[in-house]
């Protein structure tokens, strides 16, 4: 079988300006892999042309060996986003369901109880374990606890792939850890393939196949070990970078410029969503 | 009112039902009431879901200029209050931003607001006055409700379920969770459009009961409250019809016993329910 998704000088452009050019990459069953970048590289817009959202403007993605908008209903997306509304009065468990069933017409019948999608969503509930607040109205839950409820609703339909969008965006580092571990639980035995934007790669360096890192309109693709080194991410800067070792094995990532050009366009890039709470002044950690 | 002897409120209250039902003019209000406040708990649901509160009360406003102006060419009232519900909601569906943007609604809604009740204005100065007055076209009345207009209510109340019936899923689905929704193939635009409609007929309609300010009071209480209720989609639907015809039959009932009117006790008895609900279920 040929590759989950496969990317050939793949180019995208939002709204008439080049972000990014030549991108290659082919990713397996049972991958996971990560995007990375700075704010406003194209992460999110590279996802969106993966689910058939955004338009490609030159070369050719295949996923599942479809084009994209054809492929979408077989893949699990799980998008950017803030928490729910505090207010909002739906169950953690019925968010799951529409997942499953929510695109069908018609109107749920109190009478007419599918089992079968009963039984699935509290199997997939149980996956993520999710099960002791799955009963609870899905604004209450921690972020974390969102979380994992949003990946049950991308699951549900039994995907071969999942796209997250910084799915550790806005979560505490226990958690973060917690959540990928999860992921490459699901990666492992459940043979789904992964692709995550991140912004900082520590959290799931020990479970990641393959990076593609994302900067001035180009990706490089690899291993961690072979991507995040000083000299390959100074070519893609076009600047000095280096890569420091901190004593527990993470890495931190320094002199990676402040792209000021990309800030204005960081809107267009995610359509509706925002990252307000990036200090620009912190060094990125990677 | 005051053309037939003041009825008094006694303790025994079949006899108090009775008196009720006596006037033909009392049952057609209790049937075009109880026909309102169905379509009202339903629809006014899935608007408190979606958090459009404020383009459901301009939908209702927008009736006040529909019915003077239908007055001022000769034609009932009642038309006017559907053609324009229904033609500013699809004036708002094509104004507000395709991304759903409440940001960029709420600009748009704002300003057909304003100039709705001003147009209405002008028609009614226009005239110099008409039969039924501004009052009860502002703040509601239970007189002189046709046949007719009870007929083209339940005509409407049935589409308007019948086109809700056949959207639920996807339109939940769409409200609760709109980037996943999409992803999954529901036509945001679409059902967002369709909505907006069916909100502008039953904004139509309700306001021909409640007057077009008091739209709000049936369309926002008994959904706010009926969601705090239960947190299942359909038991918490079935709360918001029951609380909207209890609010409906109590506050028609009290007017045809007290000189007081009608809106007045609709938006108390409203205000209260909702108040009540969110002190238990806190």
């Amino acid at each position: 079988m040929s590759a989950l998704i496969q990317l050939e000088k793949v180019a995208a452009e939002v709204v008439g300006r080049r972000l990014l050019s030549d991108v290659d990459l082919e990713v397996e069953a049972g991958e996971f892999v990560a995007l990375l970048g700075p704010n406003g590289a194209g992460k999110s817009t590279l996802i969106r042309m993966l689910l058939g959202l955004h338009p490609i403007a030159s070369g050719r993605i295949t996923v599942l060996d479809q084009v994209p908008e054809q492929a979408r209903q077989n893949v699990g997306y799980l998008p950017q986003r803030r928490r729910f509304d505090p207010d909002l009065r739906v169950r953690a468990r019925d968010l799951v369901r529409l997942g499953l069933d929510g695109n069908r017409w018609g109107f749920p019948l109190p009478f007419n109880r599918n089992r079968a999608a009963v039984d699935r969503v509290a199997e997939v509930i149980e996956l993520v374990a999710a099960t002791a607040f799955a009963d609870r109205p899905i604004g209450e839950l921690s972020g974390g606890e969102q979380q994992r409820i949003l990946i049950a609703q991308a699951l549900v339909r039994r995907p071969q792939l999942l796209l997250l969008d910084e799915p550790l965006d806005s979560l505490d580092l226990p958690t973060q850890g917690s959540i990928a571990a999860l992921l490459s639980e699901i990666c492992s035995h459940q043979g789904v393939a992964i692709v995550m934007v991140a912004h900082d790669v520590n959290p799931i360096m020990s479970y990641l196949d393959r990076i593609a890192y994302l900067a001035g309109g180009k990706a490089v693709v690899g291993t961690p070990a072979e991507v995040i080194t000083g000299p390959t991410l100074s070519r893609l800067y076009g600047t000095a970078i280096e890569v420091l070792h901190a004593a527990d094995g993470s890495l931190v990532v320094v002199g990676q410029p402040d792209p000021p050009a990309f800030h204005s366009d960081r809107h267009h890039d995610d359509g509706h969503h925002h990252e307000y709470d990036r200090d620009p002044r912190r060094p990125h950690s990677h | 009112m005051n053309s037939f002897p003041s009825p008094q409120l006694s303790w025994n209250v079949i006899a108090d039902v009775r008196a009720l039902l006596e006037y033909p003019f009392m049952v057609q209000a209790f049937r075009a009431g109880i026909i309102v406040a169905i379509l009202a708990g339903i629809v006014g649901w899935f608007m408190v879901l979606r958090r459009q509160s404020f383009a459901g009360h301009t939908l209702a406003v927008v009736g006040f200029p529909g019915a003077t102006a239908a007055v001022l060419i000769g034609v009932s009232s009642t038309y006017g209050f559907y053609a324009f519900s229904v033609a500013a909601a699809l004036v708002i569906a094509m104004l507000a931003n395709p991304g759903g943007s409440r940001t960029s609604e709420s600009a748009v809604v704002g300003t057909v607001q304003a100039f709705a009740l001003a147009f209405g204005f002008l028609c009614y100065t226009l005239y110099g006055g008409f039969a039924s007055s501004i009052g009860a076209l502002l703040f509601g009345s239970f007189l002189g409700i046709t046949s007719n207009q009870v007929a083209v209510l339940a005509a409407v109340t049935l589409a308007v379920v019948a086109g809700l019936a056949a959207i639920g899923r996807p339109l939940y689905f769409a409200t609760v969770d709109p980037d996943v929704a999409l992803a999954n193939g529901v036509p945001l635009r679409t059902l967002s459009t369709f909505y907006l409609i069916i909100l502008g007929l039953t904004a139509g309609a309700v306001s021909q009961i409640t007057g077009a300010l008091l739209v709000f009071a049936l369309l926002v209480a008994p959904a706010a409250a009926a969601q705090r209720l239960s947190l299942r989609p359909l038991i918490s639907l079935a709360w918001s019809v029951v609380l909207a015809v209890a609010i409906v039959v109590t506050s028609l009932s009290l007017a045809y016993y007290y000189p007081y009117p009608l809106g007045t006790f609709v938006t108390t008895i409203a205000l209260v329910t909702y108040l009540i609900v969110r002190v238990v279920r806190q």
